[in-house]
């Protein structure tokens, strides 16, 4: 081992808590780089694997009722491949020992074999059989939720008859990959689930023999998808087509979508924010070492070792470090990869998942780690080849001060001494101290956007469930009734209030743009599901007109004022021209709305609904369960509080998991860069504290005038922070926004204060930690030296 | 308080242990009187250093006992040994050991803040000849003058002791004069007892009393008949 290698030994015995600290920042990094990048391919592949294992669709689209025939021309259009028909329905469920009816989604799969497209992954049993009437196969997600295997049963109304089904298999599809109910913002594995049956028994069932109401499109290579779309529409407009989608707007898909740009957008923010906090505590460390070090380099250099071999021997120090952070980061981010795997498969349902330690991640994540090494050398290396070896083996020049602009105010001569050097210490050292404030405030604005989630979150869920859509439940109906109806569903009991609405599909367009919704009926003054401004104050539905979500009018780039073009998609082919008279607020979906009356006239009816709200008697739901469990013109029963219930536990478990993450890792922050700041501060300083200690002053005094710094730095970058932290937490919200959500910037006062206070309180244990070595100045060593 | 200052039994300082140990005490006793300047000779490595640190709190002893006035110095813990330093003790090493973020004023400031009756930081630096550079960091100033800035330092909270470690151990001829006036001044006007650790046998005769220490130990004492003053030594 060469002279200066076991020097750079020697050096790491002594500094290897410092060492460790930027170590464990490094890790940081390294960790949440490998996660980011292993975590995002593992998704990304599986997903593709998924869908092209299992034949999932590109095209889809539903219709009321097209005959078979029709068939052969979409499979001759051009740029089709496949085409797949299949009869899909919605159907209340009945399912032993649960009180509340669930809701169906009911599929159907080819008389024989199996589909061509979206094709079923067996998890256990088998497919139903051709001529079995009455079986069918589950998803796995809803039955795990309640503990199905196959020959359960369970009953469903399907055609307004109620009908027992036989489960005789569990199965994964790619199409619900992460499973959404129809009228639900969140998933609910037990109240929703997936069934398919055999063609032939669901058209029975449906009336649909030889008709179908939804089909599926493999494309060419070639195909142009925007070409394929209408085509489609135009062959299925006759029977009450819906317009025709690609996988962008296809609910599974795009919350995998949704989930990847998030997992993208933490692996650009994060890792350089953990390896940026390194590169500048090494640079702080090298940089004090080389100042104590000078005699000894002009010695070296003096011996002719060149500045490349002694920069080197620092970069090597450097490297060490980063080494190390590497390999912890690479054993916590192996070990955390993990647990995030088992997170993605309890909430999406893959049959397989491709998350295997890729070495190309490992790869990357280290080679970050160690440009950063580099980069955080690369100044202390530039003053080791300008040091000259006949300066460098005299002392240095005693450290000069100069007054700052509170001197020349005279305001020092009112300061404790303590403070005026503090103060004075820190404009001699402006870059450092601007540093240190810089990684504080980092890791208060990391704790901020961490808590920022749950605030937006619970803003979410108060302007949804609170503001907007106060009803307790929903019943959707098979067939539209007249207000006759509405009142029948009144006299259910433990029903407290009704409020009737309609709900058909529909193409709105704005000159160019276009997007295909559902366009929603409400009274004008509605008291259960309303419509809320900006301050999530109730407005009441324009009389004439459409009112807008703010996101669907950014997506058709309409305001107030503008004329859409409605396309209905009921069969009917009407067109109508709507003047936009309200844009309302709401972070979930694509809401269009309509006076109730004005859309039946529109669509030329009379006073029809196809959708009741419910206001609840919560002692008798019972009654009202059993009662809708039986109702032949129920399609399905929305329960909103009892899906918000079972959201906030999951989501509270996992928001858990993830702010202690986030705490984690900005206490890591903290900590690397007060430790070293108060080392440093400590090696530089230790000479005037043991003078003070002989002057007579106490520990404690001493151990003031070391952290008044250090206070001062927290002081103001607590407060800067928060503002970070807000300016981070716009970044996220642009950054998660999709079209399917919307993150609100909500961040509380709770949540400021948490993360000031844990900053604190970590700046406090860090300093603390250093602080005993004040206990341990040698007095005596300090008057045998001159500096 | 009788009128002896310090006063040492058999006082012992070991370094180390087992075959390594060094001795640097072996039993020193000594009296000294309050309000004289003593000067304390000896060769390197002989125990001088050690002995200061001892009497001014700094250091522990391994055995015997060190007494200022009727304090038994040797018996006290951490806590009171900073409260002896900081009420009694006035320190000036060889390297100023100035806080160089501070001016000399302030340097000043900061021991007469902690300190019970000082007198201003000005008057401090006026006596040692200083009232023009009070504002001056240390990095502005001579070798001279930061040893004058660290004995205002020392005699602003009116120390009863003044201990000095080769304070001229750094500066030429005339400097160190400079400093051994600011010296005697101190101890003419306040009576402070001061004691002079130097390696340069001539300023003995500016002293009351010379000491001279040998191997750990005092080997002789010396009351000087007719002092001098620092301007007139020379070495
Ligand atoms: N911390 C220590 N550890 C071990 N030995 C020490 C220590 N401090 C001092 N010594 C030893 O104790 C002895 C007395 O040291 P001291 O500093 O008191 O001498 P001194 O008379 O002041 O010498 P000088 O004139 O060179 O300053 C010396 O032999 C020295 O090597
Ligand atoms: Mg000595």
């Amino acid at each position: 081992m060469s002279m200066l290698d076991r020097k750079l030994v020697r050096d790491f015995r002594r500094l290897w808590a410092q060492g460790l600290a930027i170590g464990l920042v490094a890790a940081a990094g390294v960790m949440t780089l490998l996660l980011g990048v292993a975590t995002y391919q593992s998704l990304f592949e599986t997903r593709q694997a998924y869908y092209e294992r299992y034949s999932f669709a590109d095209i889809f689209a539903s219709a009321t009722r097209a005959p078979l025939g029709l068939m052969d021309r979409i499979e001759a259009l051009p740029g089709v491949a496949l085409a797949s028909a299949r009869i899909e329905q919605r159907a209340v469920l009945d399912i032993e020992g649960m009180d509340e009816p669930a809701t169906g989604l009911i599929l159907s799969i080819p008389d024989t074999g199996e589909a061509l497209l979206n094709r079923l992954y067996l998890a256990e049993g088998r497919l139903p059989e051709a001529g079995h009437a009455g079986e069918a196969v589950v998803s796995q997600a809803f039955a795990d939720a309640h503990g199905f295997r196959p020959g359960d049963e369970l009953s469903a109304i399907m055609g307004g008859v109620k009908r027992s089904l036989t489960i005789s298999g569990i199965v994964l599809s790619p199409e619900f990959i992460y499973s959404i109910g129809g009228s639900d913002i969140l998933p609910d594995d037990k109240r929703f689930g997936i069934i398919w049956m055999r063609y032939s028994d669901a058209a029975a069932s449906y009336d649909l023999t030889g008709a179908f109401n939804s089909v599926s499109l493999k494309l060419q290579r070639d195909a142009v998808v925007p070409g394929v779309i209408g085509a489609l529409d135009d062959l299925l407009r006759p029977y009450g087509g819906q317009g025709a989608y690609d996988r962008s707007q296809q609910i599974s898909d795009q919350f995998l979508s949704a989930e990847l740009t998030q997992l993208q957008a933490m692996s650009y923010i994060m890792p350089p924010i953990f390896l940026g906090v390194a590169a500048f505590l090494l640079n702080m460390t090298l940089a004090r070492l080389i100042s104590l070090e000078r005699e000894q380099i002009g010695l070296l250099k003096a011996l002719g070792y060149g500045s490349g071999a002694i920069g080197w021997h620092y970069t090597k120090f450097a490297l060490t470090i980063a080494a190390l952070g590497t390999l912890i980061g690479w054993g916590f981010g192996a070990w955390a990869g993990r647990g995030m795997a088992s997170l993605y498969a309890e909430f999406y349902k893959f049959p397989f998942l491709l998350f295997q330690d890729r070495p190309s991640s490992f790869l990357i994540s280290g080679l970050a780690a160690m440009v950063a090494a580099v980069l955080g050398s690369l100044q202390a290396v530039r003053n080791v080849a300008a040091l000259s070896p006949a300066v460098a083996m005299q002392p240095p020049a005693p450290p000069v001060y100069r007054r700052f602009f509170l001197d020349r105010l005279g305001w020092t001569r009112m300061f404790p001494q303590g403070l005026t050097m503090a103060l004075r210490n820190l404009t001699r050292k402006p870059v450092r101290a601007l540093l240190t404030v810089v990684g504080v405030s980092l890791s208060t604005g990391l704790l901020v956007t961490g808590l920022f989630t749950t605030d937006s979150l619970e803003y979410i869920i108060d302007a949804t469930y609170f503001r907007t859509d106060r009803q307790h439940a929903t019943i959707s109906l098979a067939l539209p009734v007249s207000a006759s109806g509405v009142e029948a569903i009144m006299r259910l009991p433990g029903v407290m209030a009704v409020e009737p609405t309609r709900t058909i599909a529909v193409n709105l367009r704005n000159h160019l743009s276009s997007r295909r919704t559902a366009l929603t009926g409400k009274p004008a003054n509605p008291e259960l599901s309303r419509v809320t401004d900006s301050d999530l104050e109730p407005v009441p539905l324009p009389q004439t007109g459409i009112a807008l979500s703010s996101m669907l009018a950014d997506i058709l780039q309409a305001r107030v004022g503008d004329m859409l073009t409605v396309e209905l998609l009921d069969g009917s082919e009407k067109v109508i021209e709507l003047p936009v008279t309200l844009i309302v607020t709401q972070f979930m979906g694509l809401g269009a709305y309509m006076e109730i009356s004005e859309l039946n006239r529109a669509l030329g009816e009379s006073d029809l609904a196809n959708g009741v709200h419910l206001m609840l008697d919560e002692d008798r739901t019972e009654t009202l369960y059993d009662e809708v469990k039986d109702l032949p013109m129920a399609a399905g029963l929305a329960l909103q509080r009892k899906s918000l219930e079972m959201f906030r536990e999951t989501i509270g478990e996992n928001l858990g998991i993830s702010m202690g993450i986030y705490i984690a890792l900005a206490v890591l922050i903290v900590f690397g860069v007060v430790y070293n700041t108060m080392r440093i501060q400590l090696s530089e300083r230790a000479r005037e504290l043991a003078s003070l200690r002989i002057l007579g002053f106490t520990r404690l005094e001493v151990s003031v005038i070391l952290l008044t710094e250090l206070a001062i730095l927290t002081a103001v970058a607590i407060p800067l922070g928060c503002v970070l932290g807000y300016v981070m937490g716009i970044g996220m919200s642009e950054g998660f926004k999709s079209e399917l959500f919307r993150f609100p910037l909500v961040i509380s006062r709770a949540s400021y204060t948490t993360a000031g206070l844990v900053v604190l309180a970590a700046t406090i244990v860090s300093a603390a930690i250093v602080q005993r070595r004040v206990a341990n100045l040698d007095m005596i060593a300090v008057l045998k030296t001159r500096e | 308080m009788t009128s002896i200052a310090f006063r040492t039994e058999k006082l012992a300082k070991v370094y180390g242990a087992g075959p390594t140990a060094v001795h640097a005490l072996r039993g020193a006793d000594l009296e000294l009187p309050l309000g004289e300047m003593t000067v304390l000779l000896g060769h390197s490595g002989s125990g001088k250093s050690t002995l200061l640190n001892i009497l001014g709190g700094l250091d522990r002893a391994t055995s015997g006992k060190a007494y200022f006035g009727d304090l038994e110095l040797t018996h006290l813990k951490d806590r009171e040994l900073t409260r002896y330093r900081r009420e009694h003790v006035g320190f000036v090493f060889q390297f100023y050991n100035l806080v160089p973020s501070l001016t000399a004023r302030e340097n000043v400031a900061l021991v007469t803040e902690i300190a019970r009756g000082p007198m201003p930081a000005e008057e401090a630096l006026e006596r040692v000849n200083l009232g023009a550079r009070m504002d001056h960091f240390p990095a502005q100033m001579s070798g001279g003058e930061q040893q004058r800035v660290a004995i205002a330092r020392a005699i602003a909270k009116r120390p009863r002791v003044l201990l000095c470690d080769e304070p001229t151990g750094a500066l030429d001829i005339q400097t160190g004069v400079t400093v051994l006036e600011a010296l005697t001044g101190v101890n003419n006007e306040m009576g402070t007892t001061t004691v002079i650790i130097t390696h340069n046998a001539e300023i003995q005769r500016i002293a009351h009393r010379t000491l001279v220490m040998a191997d750990g130990q005092i080997v002789s004492q010396e009351v000087n008949q007719n002092r001098v003053q620092p301007s007139e030594v020379s070495w």
